[in-house]
């Protein structure tokens, strides 16, 4: 099949590039366009890691076709920091609440947190687990997630 | 009580920045110029011989540099035995097998020419349940392996686990009360969020890097000098290079084929070779926890005392031997020194099957076996009437004690983690109404100051300081994630009178960083710290000694506070550090402010009868449940969940909870949910659907508990606490189960289906 030309916003930023049309998302942003941010977990949209929004809603973009993306907007972990490079409320609670151990998960799990505390800004407890269900980490038994995303919904 | 800056604080994780912004680099995302891609072909029959390997259609396809099979590769033997080679020639004993490896210039071209490689197999009969491969004539997974008095071909391994204090048989006459079960304990995996993976590069003169996430660094490099030397590569140093680690927990602890062949890849393409794992490939070709069938008995008198412990092992040893065949050496810990038990007979055999075979996990051992033991100490003490707290209190642990197999136990806070949480579960008010919700508990113990299970258990520090008073702290400890970066930086700018913000820790390459053992054995906040506190102390001497000449004071009445050295006589008389250190170099006859510090505990290997101080300190803890059961569908669902840690002291209790939260998460999963499914040899279910692992929705809130019993041996202070997190998890929710509905599961996990089989049979 012939390439495809598409053209969307990345953290803001406008984007064209030509790719082969099976390129999942997740490929685009990693291998294309260098965001090497976006983690693959296991290539099966079952652990999060590859987390991305699109258009402020979460999706796995290692089972999302990149060509999808066409006219949208997308935010990567790269794009939570503001202009002057200050982290966002919710990546500041993950360092002070100790939710980051391996790190690998912690980008598709931040975005998870962003989407849930910008759809619902005080979620409970119940709602908070729910919103970060899809994302998987071994390292931190969730109980940090949990304290640093309620410490963050208090402050967005 | 000091007053410490450092020590003590819930200080953030220093790389949780660059995580937390995407910017911390693992290997799947390092890019080298001209790097290609590494892929390997597994062989389909649990247990075959090779009888041809055609490569040549493979080897044509556009974008493929190289193809290998056992073939055309050197005699290159890994693993603990020796028993393995990274690309079969003779003959396949498992699915996960390596028969051949490509390396092209994008990984999809690498996986499509493995479709193009015909291999000829005759299959052989296969194996998969160890009782069955121990018995006489049984078929031979490795024919040339003998074993035994009389050296026969046998698939029993050549380990001498067995471990004798007492008489056991004698205690066994005279005790009141003896109970005796079989437990099964299955396969589990490490789940690392981050796939395996390494990528190997030669310079021009045949020197090679390996940029890899491995625990053991110092060992790493020297099982591929001595792959180097078997390729035909003598005297070519080696390199290992760390990149950010995505989870470890033991996955990392030894080298593997997959290493191995990316470096005879790399050497005959010269170009840099990556190779990562696909998730499929994380679940099915890497080695999980060491599966095992523990026969038990344990007695006790009349009062409760327990009299003697008896434990038979059969140990599924899969096709090739790694650390699973050696954590029956660690499980003797729990086996003769969980509570007080003067008489032991211990002994396990490994045996090979057409298995996966097992490797280390978190704990090594000791969640297998302390599942057995503890689960049974609350049968035992049902037989003799006594409540499981009172019987627990009645043999626990206590500093000063030596155990049968001479552990020298020093700071011990058991019992006050016992009864921490008893206290928390409201113990007496709420156990044994057995209405559908009960508590249990469960303790361990564990090496908390280091572990000799090499000849070395050493880790070494050098720290040097700048003009404006950084300080850089090399270590040979790895940070995998848990934090001992932090750590280490807590213990020097403690010991060196400096703020965290000021210490500079790295670890990630063998030609900048001293040796260190590995992480394993929750050593490295023991070890690696009392290193960096060591060195720290002669920089601090070294900073008092070029001070005392320019404040006109003696040494000894110096001190070091916030970056300011002052006189202990007359505070006034002060000097900040960036102007001592210009003053150490910056002048006629300078010197440097630099030191080093290797330190390797005061423990010892274990001897001919597997007896010794193993560890300088011990570490303990108890974990307590409250569970509800559902007599309809079989859930467990937890209710509370208490931990209750003996640490030494907290050097960052932030971090630590981290651990206590990750473990008994782990332990969780390890108790109710996860198992890696075989079939016939075959991994069933190698993806996150199918393997349980428990979800942010799963996770019950955990109350931890930090007990200090201040060691005299430790940083501070400090025991390690990596492992203890999920050693007592499940016989803690197994007793808890029976103390809820009144039946007693015995293999792992505890799934409604069994919960629902054994109520149906109690009728």
């Amino acid at each position: 099949m012939d390439k495809q030309t598409l053209n969307f916003t990345v953290n803001g930023e406008p984007v064209s590039v030509e790719i082969e049309p099976h390129l999942t998302l997740l490929q685009l942003l990693r291998d294309k366009l260098e965001l090497t941010g976006t983690k693959e977990g296991c290539g099966m949209g079952e652990c999060g890691a590859c987390t991305v929004l699109l258009d402020g809603k979460t999706v796995n973009s290692c089972i999302f076709p990149a060509i999808e993306v066409d006219g949208k907007n997308v935010i990567t972990i790269e794009g939570l920091t503001d202009e002057q490079g200050n982290l966002h409320p919710i990546q500041k609670a993950f360092i002070e609440y100790g939710a980051v151990q391996c790190g690998f998960c912690t980008p598709g799990m931040v975005l998870s947190a962003k989407a849930l505390l910008d759809e619902n800004s005080k979620p409970t407890e119940e709602e908070i687990r729910h919103g970060i269900a899809g994302n998987l980490c071994r390292c931190t038994g969730y109980i940090q997630i949990l304290q640093a995303i309620k410490a963050a919904s208090k402050q967005t | 009580m000091e007053e410490f800056i450092n020590v003590g604080k819930r200080i953030p994780k220093m790389d949780a920045e660059e995580k937390v912004t995407g910017k911390a680099i693992y290997i799947h995302d390092l890019k080298i110029p001209g790097m290609i891609y590494g892929k390997i072909l597994y062989s389909p029959h649990p247990h075959a011989k090779i009888v041809s390997i055609d490569t040549s259609r493979a080897e044509k396809l556009p974008g493929v540099k190289a193809v290998l099979t056992g073939y055309n590769i050197p005699p290159i033997k890994f693993g603990v035995y020796k028993d393995n080679v990274p690309l079969k020639a003779k003959k396949v004993c498992s699915l996960r097998d390596e028969i051949a490896a490509v390396a092209a210039t994008d990984p999809d071209i690498a996986e499509e020419a493995l479709n193009l490689i015909k291999v000829e197999y005759e299959i052989l009969p296969a194996i998969f349940d160890p009782e069955e491969a121990m018995k006489e004539g049984a078929l031979l997974i490795h024919e040339e392996h003998v074993g035994g008095k009389e050296k026969k071909p046998t698939n029993v391994l050549n380990f001498p686990w067995r471990l004798i204090a007492g008489d056991v048989e004698e205690a066994r006459k005279n005790s009141a009360y003896v109970a005796e079960d079989r437990f099964k304990v299955t396969w589990v995996t490490h789940c690392c969020l981050g796939t395996s993976g390494c990528l190997a590069l030669f310079d021009h003169k045949n020197n090679l890097t390996m940029y890899s996430i491995t625990q053991i660094p110092s060992l790493a490099q020297r099982d591929f000098t001595e792959a180097l030397a078997a390729m035909g590569l003598k005297n070519k140093k080696v390199r290992v290079i760390k990149t950010m680690i995505g989870g470890g927990f033991g996955s990392k602890l030894d080298t593997y084929a997959f290493e191995y062949i990316a470096i005879l890849l790399a050497y005959k393409t010269k170009k840099p070779v990556k190779i990562i794992f696909t998730r499929e490939e994380e679940f099915f070709a890497t080695s999980p926890r060491q599966c095992a069938i523990i026969d038990i008995a344990q007695g006790c008198t009349k009062d409760g005392t327990l009299t003697f412990r008896d434990i038979r092992m059969i140990l599924d040893n899969g096709a090739y031997t790694s650390w699973g065949a050696t954590v029956p050496s660690v499980m003797m810990m729990p086996s003769s020194s969980l509570y007080k038990v003067p008489n032991i007979r211990f002994s396990a055999k490994c045996v090979y099957t057409n298995n996966t075979y097992s490797q280390a996990m978190r704990g090594y051992g000791t969640p297998q076996v302390t599942f057995a033991i503890d689960s049974q100490i609350d049968a035992l003490a049902e037989k003799a009437g006594i409540d499981p707290l009172d019987f627990r209190l009645r043999n626990a642990n206590m500093p000063g004690d030596v155990t049968p197999q001479n552990f020298k136990i020093n700071t011990c806070g058991l019992r006050e983690c016992i009864d921490a949480v008893a206290q928390k579960l409201d113990w007496r008010q709420v156990r044994g109404r057995k209405d559908g919700r009960g508590v249990g508990m469960a303790s361990l113990i564990h090496v908390g100051g280091g572990a000799r299970v090499y000849k070395s258990d050493g880790c070494g520090t050098i720290i040097k300081m700048d003009d404006f008073g950084t300080v850089n702290v090399f270590t040979g400890a790895t940070d995998m994630g848990q934090g001992s970066e932090t750590v280490i930086a807590q213990i020097v700018a403690e010991e060196l009178g400096v703020r965290v913000e000021d210490v500079v820790v790295t670890h990630t390459d063998t030609d900048i960083c001293p040796w260190d053992v590995g992480a394993h054995a929750s050593r490295t906040t023991f070890v690696a710290g009392n290193s960096a506190k060591g060195a720290a102390k002669k920089v601090k001497d070294q900073l008092l000694e070029v001070a005392a000449k320019s404040l006109g004071e003696n040494p000894e009445n110096l001190d070091i506070r916030d970056r300011t050295v002052f006189s202990k006589k007359d505070p006034e008389k002060k000097s900040p550090l960036g102007k001592v250190l210009r003053a150490a170099h910056y002048a006629a006859g300078g010197s440097m402010v630099m030191a080093e510090y290797f330190y390797d505990p005061p423990n010892e290997n274990l001897d001919r009868e597997l007896k010794g101080n193993l560890s300088v300190t011990y570490t303990f803890g108890t974990h307590g449940v409250e569970v509800e059961v559902d007599k309809e569908t079989g859930q467990v669902k937890i209710l509370k969940y208490i931990a209750a840690h003996d640490v030494g002291r907290a050097i960052n209790p932030m971090l630590l909870e981290g651990q206590v939260y990750g473990g008994a998460t782990m332990g969780i999963g390890y108790a109710l949910t996860e198992k890696l499914i075989l079939k016939d040899g075959k991994v069933m279910n190698p993806n996150f659907l199918d393997y349980k692992m428990l979800t942010a929705k799963d996770v019950p809130n955990i109350e931890t508990i930090v007990i200090e019993t201040n060691d005299q041996f430790g940083p501070f202070g400090a025991k390690g606490v990596g492992e203890p997190g999920l050693v007592p998890t499940a016989p803690a929710i197994a007793n808890a189960i029976y103390d809820a509905v009144g039946v007693r599961i015995k293999d792992l996990p505890i799934t409604p289906e069994k919960v629902l089989a054994a109520l149906k049979e109690k009728g």
